[in-house]
């Protein structure tokens, strides 16, 4: 079945007319003549979950917000940096209008009047797309003052951002959406009472907010019944790594993790199998291939101990060393630290040392147990999760992965001693090469 | 913690099976230039520089700015309720005119937007894609994250560096992830994605960029069709079209008017299929 990529790839689907002749903007206007209660209640019965990481309840959300008319903003995270994370790309690029006949649902359900979609600064393609369609949605009244004559204004704003992967944390993205550098903000406040400029503020994914107009269709409680009780709906994901066919896929959510990876990617190339995935993006601990036949599901994941995240799968084959994976990853996030909370800023950086001393023959097994103490200290310390992202698949390869990592100190230490000792001439020796190598 | 020693724990961890080989890392004895206070910084209350005075919010009168930048500044600060949220817009701009952030740019910005450079150097120095120092007019990120290093992003990353070694104006950077997993290893050459390229890429890329066409037009992101069997069986009902591009707006190649079914039909759910 689907939905968000049902003939997404029609030619000129991301212009005004072909979108219109799909059926477009026709249930912005089913939901303008509803109640906005009535609209928040169908997003509330749909059961949807926030499509861009944490998996939480849109209508709930939304339904945070105080009522009543002032100064609110609604906020589309476009900002998709999470390693292995691309499927709001490929919304943003072939159907920019279903998120703006979301954004406008949305606002119209939480009677906001002011939006904003923060894209980050890479997406050039995408962005110049989306300023194209909203100037469109603009003159043919779908955005401004009192669309279509039901009294709901709304202003939209692309803003681009410029490369920076905190931007993607909500309140670091009201802060750069601020004009400041992108720090994250201590919560509480959540952003539903206090946010950008203050306001209450509703921030959702891209896909959450494509979503909406699909659940105005088919109605909240009819749309709850695709997948399973807890995790309705379908969900894009996006298979990468070592798989023949990597790339965006819509499925039901709660089917097989192996139909995925096998059954839609293809698999690891001929002869390979899975080492390791990531189930949800590079933040969530890693699963292997015993737990292949887990349910791709909220809370099915988090059962196995990590998470669908973004819902990007990152597929490891045997060809790869699980300490290259590590210090890729680790690398990634002391690069994207923004240095406010000293547990990710040191943590983080000791992490990559750490990392880089097992590669250069240095580390002793001790140091495994070190970094998993670090990766605990991390957790929960900070204002925002980008350490915990480092710590939860560092600390689970280091679990699931002990004996390969100590394996690894060893060959790497054998390996730099080998080569230290190239530099000693032994005593009584003239040509070092005549004969096997003695210490005196 | 009791299990760490304490002290500087690799004296006895070289001297015990090094054996008088070549000393591994810096001896740590060496003095480290400090300022006052101990610390190799200066204090969190210090002006690095003391002669001179806080620089403060440039007067616009003395200040010229083109006319351009000016007015995508002006169009910028329009778009929200505060205008310091121009900043990110505003510096791109700045960048656009000037190549990088200069401080002379960074000084027409801050007196179109009333605020100090120090504070408009703060958000540029906080995102990769602003540049404080001059840099070579095309901009080539590699991706170098976890999915397209899995499929060979690091020797792609040196093919393009030795490819563009004497070419000054390509600059080659390894970049995090750009977010286009699906065609690893790629890169964003001027912001165009293209991918999934081998090391013989590297020097027809280099070529492309010389001879101002598109780069590797046959692998840009743009004309990539998704990959989801799904999405291609709906779109078997349309004509295929010539040409993917993005802009055709539902014309054929030359000019007409395409025929295709009208309004997608919805998703029929069966209320008795029975739940997972």
């Amino acid at each position: 079945m689907k939905l968000l990529f049902d003939r997404i790839d029609e030619p000129g689907l991301d212009t005004l007319p072909v979108y219109e002749r799909r059926g477009g903007y026709d249930m912005m206007r089913r939901a303008l003549t509803m109640a906005p209660e009535e609209v928040l209640k169908s997003i509330s019965d749909s059961g949807l979950r926030g499509r861009g990481g944490a998996g939480f309840r849109m209508g709930q959300k939304a339904g945070f917000l105080p009522h009543g008319h002032m100064d609110k903003y609604l906020v589309c995270n476009a900002d998709e940096s999470e390693p292995g994370t691309f499927k709001d790309r490929e919304l943003m690029q072939k159907t920019p209008h279903t998120l703006i006949e979301g954004i406008v649902i949305a606002s119209y359900a939480t009677e906001i009047n002011r939006a904003f979609i923060y894209i980050r600064g890479e997406y050039a393609l995408q962005a110049d797309i989306l300023e194209g369609a909203i100037a469109e949605a603009q003159a043919a009244g779908y955005l401004g003052e009192s669309i279509l004559g039901s009294g709901h204004s709304l202003s939209l704003v692309l803003h681009r951002g410029a490369g920076a992967y905190i931007c993607g944390e909500e309140t670091g993205l009201l802060d750069s959406l601020e004009g400041k550098r992108g720090n994250p903000r201590l919560k509480p406040p959540f952003p539903a009472i206090e946010g950008l400029y203050h306001g209450p503020t509703l921030i959702n994914n891209v896909e959450t907010l494509c979503t909406v107009p699909h659940i105005i269709r088919l109605g909240g409680e009819h749309y709850a019944q695709i997948g399973t009780p807890t995790s309705t709906g379908t969900k894009l994901v996006s298979i990468s790594g070592d798989v023949q066919c990597p790339g965006n896929y819509e499925i039901e959510l709660g089917i097989p993790s192996r139909e995925i990876i096998y059954g839609l990617a293809g698999g690891p190339p001929e002869g390979r199998e899975v080492k390791l995935w990531f189930p949800g993006g590079s933040s969530a601990p890693v699963l292997t291939k015993d737990d292949l036949d887990i349910p791709y599901d909220f809370d099915s994941l988090a059962k196995a101990g990590s998470m669908l995240g973004s819902g990007a799968i990152i597929v490891v084959d045997e060809s790869h060393t699980v300490l290259e994976v590590a210090i890729k990853v680790a690398k990634f996030y002391a690069h994207e630290s923004c240095g406010k909370c000293v547990p990710c800023r040191e943590g983080t950086n000791w992490t990559v040392k750490m990392l880089d001393r097992i590669q250069s023959g240095e580390a002793t097994p001790m140091d495994l147990d070190i970094m998993a103490s670090v990766c605990e200290q991390i957790i929960g310390n900070c204002l925002c999760v980008l350490g915990d992202a480092m710590a939860m698949p560092i600390g689970s390869m280091i679990e699931k992965f002990r004996g390969e990592l100590e394996t690894e100190i060893e060959i790497a230490r054998e390996r730099a001693d080998a080569a230290a000792l190239e530099h000693v001439v032994p005593i009584g020796v003239a040509d070092r090469h005549a004969g096997p190598l003695t210490v005196h | 913690m009791s299990s760490v020693p304490l002290g500087d724990p690799r004296s006895d961890h070289d001297s015990g099976e090094g054996a008088g080989g070549a000393p591994r890392r810096r001896p740590t004895t060496a003095p480290v230039p400090r300022f006052a206070h101990g610390s190799r910084v200066p204090g969190w209350d210090e002006s690095v520089d003391l002669s001179k005075d806080p620089a403060t919010v440039p007067d616009r009168a003395t200040t010229p700015v083109p006319q351009k930048l000016h007015d995508a500044i002006k169009g910028a600060m329009a778009k929200y309720p505060d205008r310091r949220s121009a900043a990110i817009p505003a510096l791109h701009a700045a960048q656009a005119t000037y190549g990088f952030c200069s401080p002379q740019a960074i000084e027409q910005v801050a007196a179109v937007m009333q605020l100090t450079p120090a504070y408009l150097t703060s958000v540029a120095t906080f995102y990769d894609m602003f540049e404080l120092a001059p840099k070579p007019r095309h901009d080539v990120f590699v991706c170098t994250n976890i999915s397209c290093s899995l499929r060979g992003a690091d020797e792609l990353y040196d093919a393009l560096v030795n490819a563009t070694a004497d070419e000054p104006s390509v600059g080659v950077r390894s970049f995090e992830c750009l977010g286009a997993c699906d065609i690893a290893p790629m890169a964003s050459i001027d912001g165009e994605y293209v991918g999934p390229l081998n090391t013989d890429d590297a020097q027809r890329i280099v070529e492309d960029l010389r001879a101002g066409r598109p780069v590797l037009e046959a692998k840009q992101l743009r004309f990539r069709a998704c990959v989801d069997p799904g999405v291609a069986a709906g779109a078997r009902e349309f004509s295929a079209p010539a040409a993917r591009k993005a802009d055709t707006a539902g014309l054929g190649p030359t000019g007409d008017v395409l025929d295709r079914p009208g309004p997608s039909a919805p998703v029929e759910i069966r209320p008795d299929e029975p739940k997972r």
